[in-house]
């Protein structure tokens, strides 16, 4: 699990991240608006709220080429490091990083994962509410990890992403997607206060996110 | 059948230059920064370039083409007005069938001709079977504002837009293998009204035709729009079966109900709180801010072409 295999995409990866990014334009017309922050190869962690499992598949897709290839989504270790092909879709397939929310041994700490993916100069998709949001909540409490992350490598952008409308296109234990039009809204970037307490931060970017949402009277 | 579209080909592009050239003599012109005005005017003719050669391609493979380009502006339509109106959970299967069944099936109506389903497939089968899927979810939470928002959704965007392809199955005496030129006609004359409004309504615009609706509409570009439209209709009757007399009455009545479609749509828009359907074309906004008025004016268009040309 510790071993990261972090050079640049194989081709698989190039295939499997072009092919879905078309695919999540052909579906959801994603578009990204940059409200706050713009497109950058700097190191970042761009944060979201998680719906569907095609959420980070949006993101990405509003991404460049350059930056696609080293930015890894965070996934579920228990999910999808279960089985032989799941652990091969995650990892060489989408370049995920996988981590074990129940972790018990040292090298499986999430945070250390997190950061020594951080240390080869490459950037993260994060959900911070930590699971897929199946309640009618429109964002749920965040974890801390995105606070423990930031006061570790303070030079890392944090940027907030709303994504829009994925909960309609794959509602829950749906897997046929309808097409539905998505936009991913880029946030100004946050960043831990001085003397910010390790609570009051998680809040904050939760309510920062939370304000990002276009048409909030729509999500339901 | 090939010199006329020539001719259309001809005209349109010598139209499509000189607006070129005129938006860039007003953009050099214009004090910089260019007014938001300009940078849109740049970015619609732009944009027609573009519509206007997909259109010719799809022209060139014919019966094919037609059908497949208007099941993709279906899709494409029904996608944006489907994302604006209230769904939920339950309704995935129908909103599914709609993507998925509906806009095939019709098509594939349109494409052998079965005119007796082509019909009476939407507005009697598909009205009826689709609140009785979302019945039988038991989901009953704004229960009749949802399953008029998904029958209204199918209607505007599939049922209307595939009457623009039909045309190609109507049967009209002395004008047998002609029928394409009879979708040129209708979208020319159509879109051009929408043009010829936007540019009478920019000069010489004053009264605001619904203010409520629409600010941009005014009596003085309905009526300049509408006038030369039907004038465009009369010199355009070249190559369709109508007279230039007929063929200006047919425009005006087109034209009329596209006028009618751009203020629906209008007030859709307003009444869920967003300017634009989408963002698919540059500068025009999604695929129902271009189609609006031919969505409207198609069905009407076919039904009087049918009642009074073909045998």
């Amino acid at each position: 699990m510790n071993k990261l295999s972090l050079k640049t995409f194989t081709l698989l990866q190039t295939i499997t991240s072009v092919g879905l990014s078309a695919l999540a334009w052909t579906v959801t017309g994603v578009r990204p608006i940059w409200n706050g922050s713009l497109p950058s190869d700097r190191q970042r962690i761009y944060f979201a709220n998680h719906t569907s499992h095609g959420d980070f598949i949006l993101l990405s897709a509003c991404l460049s080429e350059k930056e696609r290839a080293i930015t890894h989504a965070v996934a579920a270790g228990e999910y999808w490091g279960k089985s032989r092909l799941r652990r091969f879709i995650a990892q060489d397939m989408l370049s995920s990083v996988l981590i074990n929310r129940q972790w018990t041994k040292p090298e499986e700490n999430p945070i250390e994962i997190m950061l020594s993916v951080l240390d080869q100069g490459h950037s993260l998709i994060l959900f911070p509410e930590g699971t897929r949001n199946m309640t009618e909540e429109p964002l749920l409490a965040f974890r801390s990890g995105l606070y423990n992350l930031s006061m570790a490598r303070p030079q890392v952008e944090l940027i907030p992403c709303w994504i829009e409308n994925m909960s309609r296109v794959l509602p829950k234990g749906q897997f046929l997607p309808v097409p539905l039009l998505c936009r991913v809204v880029f946030g100004a970037p946050v960043a831990v206060g001085p003397g910010e307490e390790r609570r009051a931060f998680p809040e904050r970017a939760h309510a920062t996110l939370l304000a990002l949402n276009p048409r909030p009277e729509r999500d339901d | 059948m090939r010199h006329e579209i020539s001719i259309l080909i001809i005209g349109l592009l010598a139209v499509l230059t000189t607006a070129s050239i005129v938006a860039t003599i007003l953009s050099a012109r214009a004090p910089k920064p260019l007014s938001s005005t300009l940078v849109n005017l740049t970015q619609r003719i732009n944009a027609w370039w573009v519509m206007v050669a997909l259109m010719t391609v799809a022209f060139f493979f014919g019966r094919y083409g037609m059908t497949i380009l208007f099941a993709l502006i279906s899709f494409a339509a029904l996608r944006e007005f489907v994302t604006l109106t209230h769904t939920r959970r339950s309704d995935h299967w129908v909103l599914l069938g709609m993507f998925g069944i509906i806009i095939p099936f019709q098509y594939w109506l349109v494409w052998t001709a079965w005119y007796g389903l082509f019909v009476i497939f939407i507005p009697v089968y598909c009205f009826l079977l689709m609140p009785a899927i979302t019945a039988l979810h038991g989901d009953t939470e704004r229960f009749l504002e949802r399953i008029a928002a998904q029958q209204w959704a199918v209607m505007i965007s599939v049922y209307c837009v595939s009457h623009v392809p039909a045309l190609l199955t109507l049967n009209v005496p002395g004008f047998e293998g002609r029928t394409l030129l009879l979708i040129a006609f209708l979208i020319i004359v159509v879109q051009g009204s929408d043009v010829l409004q936007y540019i009478f309504g920019k000069l010489f615009g004053k009264h605001r035709f619904s203010p409520n609706v629409s600010p941009s509409k005014t009596w003085e570009g309905l009526i300049g729009g509408l006038v030369s439209a039907s004038l465009l209709g009369a010199l355009l009757s070249f190559v369709t079966p109508f007279s230039p007399l007929q063929a200006a009455a047919v425009a005006f009545v087109a034209c009329s109900m596209g006028f009618l479609g751009g203020l629906v749509a209008s007030a859709i828009k307003r009444d869920q709180g967003v300017k634009d359907w989408g963002h698919l074309i540059e500068g025009h906004g999604g695929m129902m801010d271009r189609t609006d008025s031919l969505v409207f004016a198609a069905p009407v268009f076919f039904h009087i072409v049918r009642y009074f040309w073909t045998v």
